[in-house]
């Protein structure tokens, strides 16, 4: 039961970032029906940030944190002038490629101007708490409060703004909004801005609590965490947070009955079942296309 | 945000997705076509070394060229072999297998050498060999432990213990100087390295008494551990192997550590691939307290190991690491054997390799039936996120 326990923790710990990475997949697909294969990378780049705002800047932890989602949201929005907006008319699959060859330039600049060599994130102060045979680290509370605090904002952000407003309504029918006088370039730059900010958190979060950084790290959980966003029902923000935490646990159960590495397996097979089973996700509903 | 257009659009990414990752595979290289060598009988002794002074491994290959550098300019300082002067032509193999097969080719047809001193990593020796077995050219590496090298032919050798023999020595460290009966493996499911020792490890210890209370699996490239260290931290082992590389070692002993919070009591114990400083960096002072079996240690005290740190020290003005020292031994044999058998004719050349006895600075180095050694391993102690020398073990 203490095992179960701990290994649950374990999983909702991993499922809580690939939760925060999967909401930037979401929002950018609901607002511009692009899959974001670079997001990934921009979660790389803010692990990246997160480590020098620590070893360079000598920031302490959570100043790193909002300084490297402060990167990362500016990065996002160059990323959506320069490399999207240009296609936002084109077919969808020109965005894709765009997208494609976006992860990759990432990967490899920071190849180039930093080092394959991974690098060691510096640990905050570890505290373990022991209870009924379970242990929780300030690390795994770090990254769940941290993750939980960021999905009410964004929930407020959505929900009660007059950006969150316009986000919905351009995510529902972009021409109609743009007609009700929506500034719909800065809508979409700034839900880029808000995902690419999420990312960056999820990187930190993860260097931190893995105790590792580098160029290549983005890969694997950028596509895990498309399949969470595909597993909650993509476009959807509350289902992003559902397929993440799903994730997470499977991941974790999966190593603990002793098939570890079988586990990257696993989170793949999840996508294909849900794409045959429930193609809309959990929480999506089959809305029918006019013409 | 809400709309369904569609899972083509999907299915299209996960097959892109899909096309990334297969992308990364690397593709072996063929051996090229082996050609026969020639000895030259007067003038200079040429060696080749067969490095990776570039690449993924390059620290590996500087500093075996600086030993064999350092016996090349003790041996010529005394005269030479056979009152001739020894040449030392190093070939950069940039860390992979096409190119090691490039430079042993480049060795043997160009530059005629006597003998072979490389690669450093198995797989590039591997690539290597064929060829110099072919040109009836001994090649003697200094630090490939892959059993697989020296079985190509009988013109290979090595100057390091072969791979199961450190799963053997640390059974019997765990079972004598720790007193462990109960341990858990955790092996890299894509690495021969890793299984061979996790394999050796499992029926010394069993055979010692002992009992595997847990074996789990991670793949390279793997960064998070906390639910396989969950597992095997429940098992309630006193001994936890881990034969992997120091990239991923410095991640496990920081999450069991840090996150999971295993116990100080509980030793985890490794192979050579602990053996870099960025083990430390990546486990910071998680990595105290535990062991690793190698090679050799600066602080083993014996005349060799002393006379071989002093002539580094005043060459080089730096501490040697196990590399430099198994190089200098293995271009130790074939000097030493040049110099018994008279003559730098390949099949008299190779019997006396095959029949040197050394007291080596890696320790005594004596070749069994196939072309290995039989020699110590070195148990290193980490303490205070620096290796310190604990004991010597004999096969």
């Amino acid at each position: 039961m203490a095992e179960f326990l701990q290994q649950l923790i374990n999983g909702i710990s991993l499922g809580s970032v690939y939760a925060l990475v999967a909401l930037g997949y979401t929002m950018v697909y609901g607002i511009v029906r692009l899959i974001n294969f670079a997001h990934g990378d921009v979660y790389m780049v803010g692990a990246f940030a997160g480590y020098f705002a620590i070893k360079t800047f000598k920031l302490p932890f959570f100043a790193a944190l909002v300084a490297a989602m402060a990167v990362c949201a500016i990065l996002g929005v160059i990323m959506e002038r320069i490399a999207y907006k240009p296609l936002r008319n084109a077919p969808r699959v020109a965005a894709l490629m765009t997208a494609v060859g976006l992860s990759m330039f990432y990967q490899n600049f920071t190849i180039y101007r930093i080092g394959a060599q991974p690098k060691a994130f510096p640990k905050i102060a570890q505290v373990n708490w022991q209870f009924a045979g379970v242990t929780v680290s300030n690390s795994q509370v770090l990254i769940l409060g941290t993750a939980i605090a960021l999905m009410i904002i964004l929930h407020f952000v959505v929900q009660h703004t007059k950006m969150g407003k316009a986000m919905r309504a351009v995510s529902q029918d972009r021409d109609a909004a743009m007609l009700m006088g929506i500034n719909v370039d800065n809508t979409i730059s700034f839900t880029f801005a808000i995902g690419s900010a999420l990312a960056a958190a999820g990187g930190v979060l993860v260097g931190q609590y893995y105790g590792v950084v580098q160029p290549l790290m983005g890969a694997l959980p950028g596509l895990k965490a498309f399949v969470a966003a595909v597993l909650g029902g993509i476009g959807i923000i509350p289902g992003a947070m559902i397929g993440g935490l799903i994730l997470g646990v499977a991941e974790a159960g999966v190593s603990a009955v002793g098939f570890s590495t079988y586990r990257d397996a696993v989170a793949f097979g999840i996508l294909i079942l849900i794409l045959i089973v429930k193609p809309a996700g959990i929480l999506g509903k089959n809305v029918r296309e006019k013409v | 945000m809400m709309n369904n257009s569609g899972s083509v659009l999907l299915i299209t990414m996960l097959l892109i997705a899909s096309l990334i990752f297969t992308a990364c595979a690397n593709k072996p290289a063929e051996p090229a076509a082996p050609a026969a060598g020639d000895n030259t009988e007067e003038g200079d002794i040429v060696i080749g070394g067969i490095l990776p002074m570039t690449g993924a491994i390059a620290t590996f290959g500087q500093s075996s060229k600086k030993g064999v550098d350092l016996l090349v300019e003790q041996v010529n300082a005394k005269g030479g072999v056979l009152g001739r002067k020894v040449v030392f032509k190093v070939e950069d193999n940039k860390s992979t297998q096409a190119d090691s097969a490039t430079a042993a080719q480049k060795l043997i047809q160009q530059d005629k050498v006597v003998a072979i001193v490389g690669a450093v990593a198995s797989s590039n020796s591997l690539a290597a060999a064929p060829i110099a077995q072919e040109a009836k050219i001994p090649m003697v590496s200094g630090s490939s432990t892959n059993p697989a090298v020296t079985e190509v032919g009988d013109y290979i050798f090595r100057a390091a213990f072969i791979d199961p023999f450190q799963g053997a020595v640390m059974a019997n460290f765990a079972t004598k100087d720790l007193k462990a009966v109960k341990a858990a493996i955790m092996t890299d499911a894509n690495s021969d390295y890793s299984i061979g020792l996790g394999n050796v490890f499992k029926d010394v210890f069993t055979a010692n008494g002992g009992t595997i209370v847990s074996e789990v699996s991670f793949v390279s490239g793997d960064t998070d551990f906390n639910t396989i260290l969950t597992t095997v931290k429940n098992a309630k082992p006193d001994v936890v192997f881990v034969p992997s590389y120091y990239d991923t070692v410095g991640l496990i002993l920081n999450q069991a550590k840090n996150n999971v919070g295993f116990p100080a009591e509980v030793k985890f114990l490794g192979g050579d691939g602990w053996d870099s400083p960025a083990l430390f960096e990546l486990a910071g002072d998680a990595a105290n307290g535990h062991y690793f079996s190698n090679h050799y240690s600066p602080d083993v005290d014996s005349p060799e190991v002393k006379a071989f740190i002093d002539a580094y020290k005043a060459k080089y003005n730096e501490v040697p690491d196990a590399l430099a020292a198994l190089a200098y031994d293995a271009a130790n044999m074939i000097l030493t054997s040049i110099e018994k058998a008279g003559t730098t004719d390949a099949p008299a050349l190779r019997d006396a390799i095959a029949a040197v006895e050394l007291n080596a600075v890696t320790g005594k180095i004596k070749l069994n039936e196939k072309r290995d050694p039989v020699k110590s391993a070195v148990v290193i102690v980490v303490e205070d996120q620096k290796q310190k020398y604990f004991t010597t073990v004999n096969p």
